[in-house]
């Protein structure tokens, strides 16, 4: 039972969905579309990725991916202020919106026979945003409570971006979301729309359409909506800043009264899926399982929740999922009358025992065994397909890096992840953090 | 262009997709109903199931145990501990979840079909020999504590409790089904297994299944999972009425953003002014960017991030619910605007096109929720826990058409009332005090 900390456990790997009959082209603008076949239900999912994230904006103006992506909901040349929402509503279907550090993506559900409509007024606000000034100062500040709502309300995220802060010392993955407070209070039109004029474009987006929908028809909407949009030729190459020789570990404590119960965290850096090269983000997936997937039979979980009470909830998370270098995870919340010094020192033992010992072949078949069974449960999830495949393609990955990554992580061994732990569990590449409600609770 | 595409659009509305699933009701050989859906395309069966009482089946003085009690389900059971068991399901790839509401307990599966058999056999012998070792139940508990502490010092948690203390008293809504820090310390082994035979017996019971799985082997699967529970329980908790009077309670708390947990007494499920209510509710603050409390509180003035309402028919009584969240220095902003739109709503009532927009959505929207097996699962069980037959489903967008203009403006003068709304609001909010 491990309902705690249910938002900073959140693990995703990604992985292909072989059975789903899944087809994919280029228009001759260069967008590229991934069509989806479910036809069990009449349903449809439309969306559209954008290679842009927070990671990719301008230097003091945080938040303005995420920004821009809410603007998005106001008028175009065509459509009024809300519009595109009330026409969505209106044909039965729900739309939204999200941004991360490396994409913005637009989507819509509806009924299969709306996908039309859904790809006219998607293509409009492609490059036909008509805000104002007004619009950007009211939405300003529905930002700002987003920002409340999500971050200064609770300690917890407020903690984690100081630590991914000082985890990146040169890349942009360093910056919140959502922006740093004090730049999303000076956002701007000019901000918005220099981002929006630049990067919104055919050439920089993706088209994703799953559900009961044919691909040959799917391939003629895409052509007259999508297809007319002219590419931007002064789209720029995606140049990220790389982190430098990290040289030093570093140690924050973090006090904040609203924290109910004290926890220590460590982030190291980690390597992402690659291109053709996904072994590695592969060797770590089983190592945050093998380290702390299951309270119950991992082996931070063991040693730390059942050999000895040292703590009410441990855990490890990795993802792959990122275009630029990621981090692997672990966290331990000490039990009552346990000290953080006491609850990082078992942690810490946990992993020069890992480094030590063999591992367990059992737990090796067991986990192959429940990564190919999502497999099957994920098809249940069209959505969720989608996804998967806006993210990798976002990410620099290909839809061919989608559907082997499965077989990728079957073939993972115990001597890959064995090697990829000595490299990654290396401390002057990571971030210690304790969190407390006072400083007093900090020993 | 585009608004005539849309008109184009609404003509061939008639043709919306309906909702194609064939629900078979089945009665095993032992007397257990359930409804089933057979979908063979992917290899995994999902159930749900469900068991009504569950927290308000917590014997006096013992809040917290069955919750406690279904989280040690999972474990230890038979003549395995808890990692016996979570090595077992692990192997087997199998996914169960066990949950306790306020008075339903859940328990939801998914199974692979190459080992149903054997997941299904793990599933019974958490359910009916849970073995609740002395060293789980004292590490459960400490998570459950730890969860405790957490929601002291949560800002919506801290309204929900003050809220629901207040409107329910002593009943079992009235408190959190997590019990206190004494009432958890001082639970035993023994309350337990009361919590068990009292919480998870075959009167209460509702199950659906979905997936690779004949009808006809249904039966037999629930007999062998199920028939071992005890026949009977003790009797549900008595009803309830909603016990707050209009009003502001502020709760201090340091925190920057202030949250607002507002609402009244409600409407029944099965009152039959409940879809009028509910087309109501949409147009008020159901309905996402659609719903006028949306429009006013967050598109036009920037006050919030999101504001909604609820109609909330529980077994024991019934709310119209909202919640809010909103700067310190604007949330008392944020709540006139919405004490504003509450009495505009019950004075004028929709107009004739809000009523079709908010139909068409509501009717359109409704057949994509079964867009999978657990989807499917989830949806047919809480059906069959409010006494809805099978072709509900069928039937279901023709009782929000029928709602006519009078009706929804007549259930939104009765059922709204501004001066009733107590607003518990957490945080420093400026300018608002709490007034009964």
């Amino acid at each position: 039972m491990t309902r705690l900390f249910a938002l900073i456990a959140l693990i995703g790997f990604a992985a292909g969905a072989k059975a789903a009959e899944v087809t994919t082209f280029s228009l001759d603008n260069g967008m590229d579309v991934v069509v989806i076949e479910d036809h069990r239900a009449p349903a449809v999912v439309h969306m559209v990725w954008y290679r842009i994230g927070s990671a990719d904006e301008p230097v003091g103006a945080s938040g303005v991916a995420h920004f821009l992506e809410h603007l998005l909901f106001k008028a175009t040349d065509v459509l009024k202020a809300g519009e595109f929402s009330a026409t969505v509503a209106a044909n039965g279907g729900t739309d939204n919106a999200f941004t991360s550090y490396d994409y913005t993506a637009y989507f819509q559900r509806i009924a299969a026979d709306r996908l039309e409509l859904m790809m006219q007024m998607e293509s409009n606000r492609m490059n036909n945003l008509a805000i104002t000034a007004d619009d950007i100062e009211t939405e300003r500040n529905v930002v700002l409570e987003e920002r409340n709502q999500r971050t200064e309300n609770n300690p917890n995220a407020l903690a984690s971006e100081q630590f991914r802060a000082a985890l990146y010392q040169n890349h942009r993955y360093g910056v919140p979301v959502i922006g740093w407070k004090h730049e999303m209070e000076q956002l701007d039109l000019q901000d918005a729309l220099g981002f929006y004029d630049l990067y919104y474009s055919p050439n920089n987006a993706i088209l994703i359409v799953a559900g009961d929908v044919e691909p040959e028809e799917v391939k003629t909407l895409a052509e007259t909506y999508y297809g007319v949009i002219p590419a931007e030729p002064q789209l720029p190459d995606r140049l990220r800043p790389e982190e430098p020789q990290q040289r030093a570990e570093r140690r924050i404590t973090f006090a904040d009264p609203r924290v109910s119960t004290s926890y220590v965290t460590r982030s190291y850096l980690a390597p992402e899926r690659d291109p053709g090269a996904q072994e590695e983000a592969a060797a770590l997936v089983y190592l945050a399982e093998l380290l702390g997937g299951s309270p119950f039979t991992s082996d931070l979980g063991r040693a730390l929740q059942f050999d000895s009470q040292t703590a009410v909830y441990t855990n490890a998370s990795y993802s792959g999922n990122a275009l630029d270098d990621t981090s692997f995870s672990v966290t331990v919340v000490p039990s009552a009358g346990v000290t953080l010094s006491e609850a990082e020192a078992a942690m810490d033992d946990v992993i020069a025992a890992f480094l030590e010992n063999p591992i367990d072949p059992e737990r090796m078949e067991s986990i192959r065994t429940q990564l190919r069974a999502s497999e099957v449960y994920a098809l249940d999830d069209v959505s969720g397909l989608a996804r998967r495949y806006g993210a990798a393609l976002t990410q620099s990955l290909t839809v061919e890096d989608v559907q082997v990554w499965p077989d990728v992580l079957q073939s993972v061994t115990e001597d890959d992840i064995k090697a990829v732990a000595a490299k990654v569990f290396d401390r002057d590449q990571s971030v210690t953090g304790w969190v407390v409600p006072n400083k007093e609770e900090a020993r | 262009m585009l608004r005539f595409l849309s008109t184009v659009f609404l003509v061939i509305f008639a043709n919306f997709a309906q909702a194609e699933i064939d629900i078979k009701e089945v009665t095993s050989p032992g007397g257990i109903d359930a409804w089933v859906v057979e979908e063979p395309s992917i290899p995994f069966v999902a159930l749900e199931i469900r068991f009504r009482g569950s927290a308000s089946l917590d014997l006096p003085g013992k809040r917290g145990a069955t919750n406690l009690m279904v989280g040690l389900l999972e474990e230890g059971s038979g003549d395995m501990t808890a990692q016996e068991f979570q090595a077992a399901r692990e192997a087997l790839a199998a996914r169960f979840s066990y949950r306790a509401y306020d008075d339903t307990l859940s328990i939801s599966a998914r199974v692979l079909t190459e080992n149903r058999d054997e997941a299904l056999a793990l599933l019974r012998q958490s359910l009916v020999t849970p073995t609740f070792d002395q060293d789980a139940l004292d590490r459960v508990r400490a998570q459950v504590l730890t969860g405790i502490a957490g929601d002291a010092k949560d800002p919506n948690e801290i309204a929900n409790v003050a809220f629901d203390a207040g409107a329910f008293g002593d009943h079992p809504y009235g408190s959190s089904l997590s019990g206190t820090v004494d009432t958890v310390n001082a639970l035993t082994r023994e309350d337990m297994f009361d919590a068990h035979r009292n919480a998870l017996t075959r009167d209460q019971l509702f199950v659906s299944v979905v997936g690779d799985v004949r009808a006809d082997e249904v039966g037999q699967m629930l007999d062998a999972l199920l028939l071992d529970l005890p026949a009977t329980g003790p009797a549900l908790p008595p009803d309830v009425a909603f016990g707050l009077d209009g009003g502001v309670t502020v709760i201090d708390f340091k925190t920057p953003q202030s949250v607002a947990l507002f609402g009244h007494a409600g409407i029944k499920r099965d009152d039959e002014d409940f879809f009028a209510a509910y087309i109501m509710n949409q147009v008020l603050g159901a309905g996402g960017f659609e719903s006028r409390l949306m429009e006013e509180v967050r598109e036009k003035r920037g006050l919030t991030y999101g504001i909604r309402t609820y109609l909330v028919p529980k077994f024991h009584s019934e709310m119209v619910l909202g919640s809010v969240a909103s700067a310190n220095n604007t949330i008392a902003e944020a709540i006139e605007v919405t004490r504003n739109e509450w009495a505009r709503m019950a004075n004028e009532g929709l107009t004739a096109e809000e009523l079709e927009t908010a139909k068409t959505f509501l009717t359109g929207e409704y057949p994509l929720r079964f867009d999978g097996n657990s989807e499917i699962a989830k949806i047919m069980v809480g059906m069959q826990m409010i006494g809805l037959s099978p072709d509900y489903v069928v039937n279901r967008n023709d009782y929000i058409n029928a709602v006519t203009l009078e009706d929804v403006n007549r259930v939104a003068a009765e059922l709204l009332r501004p001066d009733d709304l107590h607003f518990v609001v957490v945080g420093k909010p400026e300018g608002l005090e709490s007034a009964q």
